[in-house]
């Protein structure tokens, strides 16, 4: 940690002067009434205060656009005002719920979604053990005294700035038929490949520029977990000559554990709401193959010529309903493990 | 640098615009979306209309095609349209659309050039809300230097699809092109030679009835010729649900024989393919019950929620003459959606051989054009049935489903979405 | 190691410092191969963007692609009007010639050779190749940008993305300090809540937000595009983590002092957690500068478009125009590329020491 503190402290020393008058302006106006209110409503009354704004915010365009949703999926129709809108009862879920077995989309009435979400837990799966596999490979070697070191953590972390449009326009420009991977290929006498015709290619590059695109925020987390263990632990390790597999798995591992968890934990989150960056990038084919369930939403709610708002909704509350069940089954079995 | 000034001069317009707009002016809304630069064809008209109506501005708001499918639906459901719109949802986005009877000076003028195209804008009454900024026509193009080059003869007219795959196959075999067919990702696209081969696309009621021995005649053709190799799947298999994929690129790089696609390519082919070779468009080829394409285009369509109806029609009667509409077609090389400049009178802007050829192609084709595909073009809601088409057929060349569970799958899309429509 | 110019050192130290004085390990090399292999996967593909991004329409067609932008020469000829497409010409004695090409009928191309204009020549057109040289196509940026309102969009977006960063950092970094200095009923029920937020993906209400937006009147106001994503879950949960580090004694002095809880939250805590508000200030501004999706709905007039929108304006139904695209990319890369380059250290540590312990 120390011989990176000293870095930043010139460029924040900038930052801070050249930002700062307007908004020491800005607090000092805001003192006059802030004091006010704390004699008001005393100290025990503060902490609603601080957080009224944000939760006014959090009220008007999440909590309310929430309800308005849940209101959406019991009714049909294309109008958009929930006034003019037709009730439906639970017809919407009834609809999306319609299956012979769940196992098999084929067999639901809505089989696009059954494929949305099918599809989007294999992309998640392969996505998030891959994603926290490289980070930790790559903190790991980061954390190993290289030189250039800060030159390489800027390296695997800069494509976490890019929009997910960017990102996947990148790749697109080299995956294509006629692109430079491609052209690769035949100058060392392989065949062209059409990546966006075989579902497991398909499927396979937007695991990988999915990947390419978040592990550099992923390796920095775990790379500040390496870099809080103790030096000593590694040295008394090395004086018993223990070997370097084994200080990984005894020492290294459990003592980062903790930040694995988050890893994993983020990672799962942003793998579940998936969107734009395989739509640009695949456009959710082949046939189905990378249609996820955001994609499903997304295209019931907008790009068909019947914009149908009641059941994209309905979608939505029961993709709401599986994550919280697998949220509370994951919980349940991390505490058996541990009680047991 | 004179650009740059250009940049500088008409954003402070638009400031001074937004800060002036208050006093005296109507300011009028247009949305607008390009397919080449046709937005500075019109606005060069507009410009006219401004200076002999000093009092009313148009303001042309450029967005991205996705904007007009997606977006302006929403907005005009929310009551927050612009005024005017360029749309090619014609009779799906109908019920937003203004009558402008009233505030235009002649609508004997407009029923005599715009007579058909009216009704694809207001399906079930006399209203005028706009008229066609382009018409198109679908149909093939060829590489005629390939043809050439093979040695094979090009079918001729009245040639069915069979004797244009073979002739495409022959050439791509000979000269060992990837791709010997190419047709655009679009159930639109589908729909005009699933009319020729005997599709009725709705019954005996004017419903829909999407799925007859007609369409799969033409779905299982287009089916094994994904499967032989007549058609590749890169460009139909490699997206999902209803997005358009086009093989211009392909064509126009030498990988493609024949390209099933329409009118509105032709600016484009005279501009990137020039005279690299002969790409030439022929006639629709035949199936058992006719020969024909679909028609089609974008229209302008004043909104019936803008504060200053008789401004827009003051505008659109403007824009609708036909000295104006003839340069505008003219210029952007569009196949006149004029009843009378169909016939003669639109100066194409360009003196290359193929354009001109191809442009006289498709304007011939449109008399040809089945009554059926007239019908399905002004059905409001026929992009419920392009979509279940292409969606549904796609999947099952890909793999995902049988012809014959495809076919149901069709007919359950468009119910589900006819009754979602119908609750009102 | 804290010298920047280590980056630019000599490769062969780079390749050949390794931990301790012992023998190779294989993990040293695996390292290094791996960190090579790293630079390539993740500059590749963004430099290959910036190459092809500078190529004609022609020439992005082509396959093999070339590295370099390349464009074929012209050259002007006596007797014609425009100047002509020079070719290497495959001649039927075996000699290769330069000729320009006047017209091509067919398979057969006219051809003159510039150096003797009266000399005509009728060559099939497989056995010519096209004489290149290397050349940007800047018209892909130019004709774009020429035809919008380039700096209208580029001040909204400068706009949003300040604005928005500036009342995301306050509201935030106040909950922020709500929920890490006190103590008090409700308070774990509201981090439950902000987490629990953090899993809406935000297509999934876009709907019901634009409802809201209408109702307040919003629609093609640049603040529908700042307030909606303010109160960000990450934001309060990434400040409030680094919060809680900050010993409360210091708070107690303060308090001590007589100090209101304003001036405490203004004057000690917000400049002890700097780091942590930098690194949401730049998350923040990347978000905001990127989005694309939710602007396209509720703009849709020329003066309130933001970058992202307006350089999508070009995209039409049916064309796909990749070479407006890739420079178009190029264009809104450029800004945070810039951020990146003179932040880049900033970033990176600040992320490592404030993030998510």
């Amino acid at each position: 940690m120390t011989r990176n503190s000293d870095q930043p402290a010139a460029v924040k020393n900038t930052v801070v002067s050249i930002a700062g008058w307007p908004v020491q302006r800005v607090f000092r106006l805001l003192e006059y009434p802030f004091s006010k209110i704390q004699k008001g409503v005393g100290i025990q009354g503060m902490p609603w205060i601080f957080l009224l704004p944000n939760l006014l915010f959090f009220g008007i365009f999440v909590v309310i656009p929430l309800f308005i949703n849940f209101a959406f999926s019991f009714t049909g129709g294309t109008e958009l005002f929930l006034s003019n809108r037709v009730y439906t009862g639970t017809e919407q879920y009834r609809f999306l719920l319609e299956c012979e077995t769940f196992g098999d989309p084929i067999t639901c009435r809505e089989d696009r979604f059954w494929k949305g979400l099918y599809n989007t837990f294999v992309f998640v799966f392969f996505q998030v053990s891959f994603l926290v596999l490289f980070s930790l490979i790559t903190a790991l070697i980061l954390n190993r005294e290289i030189r250039g070191r800060g030159f390489f953590r800027a390296v695997f972390f800069f494509p976490v700035l890019l929009s997910p449009v960017v990102v996947a326009l990148i790749w697109k420009w080299i995956l294509l038929r006629d692109g430079i991977l491609n052209a690769f290929l035949v100058s060392i006498g392989m065949d062209k490949i059409l990546f966006f015709v075989s579902p497991e290619w398909a499927m396979f590059w937007a695991v990988f520029v999915s990947i390419w695109a978040h592990m550099g925020f992923y390796t920095l987390i775990l790379l500040a977990g390496l870099q809080a263990i103790q030096p000593d632990l590694y040295e008394a390790a090395e004086m018993d000559g223990t070997s370097k597999e084994r200080v990984f798995w005894r020492i290294t591992l459990p003592l980062l554990w903790p930040n694995l968890l988050v890893v994993v934990v983020l990672a799962l989150i942003k793998g579940v709401q998936v969107f734009d960056e395989v739509f640009v990038l695949t456009g959710g084919g082949p046939g189905t193959a990378t249609q996820f369930i955001v994609q499903y939403i997304y295209n019931t709610g907008f790009t068909e010529q019947v914009q149908d708002f009641g059941l994209a909704s309905a979608a939505s509350i029961v993709l709401g309903v599986i994550l919280f069940v697998l949220t509370m089954l994951q919980l349940a079995v991390t505490r058996a493990r541990d009680n047991g | 640098m004179l650009n740059f000034k250009r940049i500088l001069a008409t954003s402070s317009m638009v400031a001074t615009l937004a800060a002036t707009s208050a006093l005296a002016e109507t300011e009028l809304r247009m949305m607008w979306y390009n397919d080449g630069n046709e937005s500075e064809v019109i606005q060069s008209i507009i410009d006219r209309f401004e200076a002999n109506n000093p009092d009313i501005s148009v303001v042309i708001d450029v967005v991205p095609y996705k904007s007009i499918m997606e977006s302006l639906p929403i907005q005009l459901a929310a009551g927050a349209g612009p005024d005017l719109a360029r749309v090619t949802d014609l009779g799906g986005l109908s019920k937003y659309y203004m009558d402008l009877t009233p505030h235009i000076s002649n609508s004997d003028y407009w029923e005599a050039s715009f007579g058909p195209f009216l009704d694809w804008l207001a399906p079930d009454s006399d209203r005028i809300s706009g008229f066609m900024t382009q018409l198109t026509v679908t149909g093939p193009y060829v590489n005629k230097t390939f043809f050439e080059q093979a040695g094979v003869a090009m079918p001729g007219d009245g040639a069915t699809w069979d004797e244009w795959a073979a002739a495409a196959n022959d050439v791509a075999g000979k000269l060992d092109i990837p791709i010997p067919m190419a047709w655009d990702r679009s159930g639109h696209r589908v729909s005009g030679p699933a009319i020729a081969m005997g599709a009725k696309m709705f019954n005996a009621e004017g419903e829909p009835a999407l799925v007859d021995d007609g369409l799969k005649e033409m779905t299982q053709r287009l089916y094994d010729w994904h499967q032989d190799g007549t058609m590749t799947k890169e460009l139909w298999g490699s997206v999902s649900g209803s997005s358009y994929l086009g093989a211009n690129e392909d064509f126009a790089n030498g990988q493609v024989v024949m390209y099933m696609s329409g009118s509105w390519q032709i600016g484009q082919f005279s501009g990137t393919i020039g005279d690299a070779f002969d790409w030439w468009a022929v006639p629709a080829p035949c199936g058992a019950a006719a020969c024909t394409g679909m028609p089609g285009g974008a229209a302008l369509v004043a909104m019936k929620d803008t504060k200053h109806p008789a401004e827009v029609g003051k505008l659109m009667d403007f824009l609708a003459q036909e000295e104006n509409l003839a340069e505008f077609y003219g210029k952007n090389l569009f196949i006149p959606g004029h009843l009378k400049l169909a016939t003669g009178g639109v100066d194409f802007a360009t003196d290359d051989v193929r354009a001109k050829h191809a442009l006289s192609t498709f304007a011939g084709a449109v008399p040809k054009i089945a009554p059926t595909a007239f019908d399905l073009q002004g059905y409001p809601n026929n992009r419920i049935m392009f979509n279940a088409l292409i969606s549904r057929l796609n999947e099952a060349i890909v793999g995902e489903l049988t012809l014959e569970q495809a076919y149901v799958r069709m007919e359950e899309d468009i119910a589900k979405q006819l009754a979602a429509k119908a609750l009102e | 190691m804290a010298d920047p110019g280590a980056d630019t050192k000599n490769l062969a130290s780079v390749v050949f410092a390794r931990r301790g004085r012992k023998k190779m390990h294989w993990t040293d090399i695996f390292s290094y191969v791996y960190l090579a292999f790293g630079i390539f996967l993740m500059f590749g593909p963004v430099l290959w963007l910036g190459m092809s991004s500078f190529k004609t329409r022609a020439g992005l067609l082509e396959f093999p692609p070339t590295f370099f932008p390349l464009g074929q020469i012209e050259v002007q000829v006596e007797g014609y009007k425009k100047p002509l497409l020079l070719f290497d010409v495959q001649m039927d004695d075996g000699s290769t010639k330069q000729l320009a090409q006047i017209r091509r009928i067919g398979i057969v191309s006219q051809m003159v050779d510039p150096k003797n204009p009266s000399e005509k020549f009728k060559i099939p057109i497989g056995q010519r190749t096209k004489v290149r040289e290397f050349r940007m196509a800047w018209e892909n940026y130019r004709d774009p940008l020429e035809r919008f309102n380039f700096l209208v969009f580029l001040k909204n977006s400068v706009v949003v993305t300040v604005v928005a960063t500036l009342v995301t950092l306050l509201i935030n970094s106040m909950a922020a300090y709500g929920l890490s200095i006190y103590e008090f009923r409700g308070r774990n029920a509201i981090m439950l809540f902000v987490i629990g937020t953090l899993m809406i993906p935000i297509t999934v209400i876009m709907v019901p937000v634009y409802l809201v937006i209408t109702n307040l009147g919003m629609v093609n106001s640049l603040w529908a595009v700042i307030l909606p994503g303010a109160a960000t879950p990450t934001g309060v949960f990434l400040l409030r983590q680094y919060m809680l580090t900050i010993p409360k004694e210091l708070i107690e002095a303060a308090r001590m002092d007589n100090a209101s809880e304003w001036t405490i939250f203004s004057k000690v805590v917000l400049p002890l957690a700097m780091p942590a508000i930098a690194v949401l200030a730049i998350f923040s501004v990347m978000w905001r500068w990127n989005e694309f999706l939710w602007p396209l709905i509720v703009l849709n007039r020329t003066e309130v478009y933001t970058l992202q929108v307006g350089l999508n304006a070009f995209q039409g139904e049916l064309d796909v125009q990749w070479h407006y695209i890739l420079a178009m990319t190029v264009v809104t890369l450029i800004p945070v590329a810039l951020v990146f380059a003179f932040l880049q250290k900033f970033i990176t540590t600040g992320i490592a020491s404030s993030g998510m312990k």
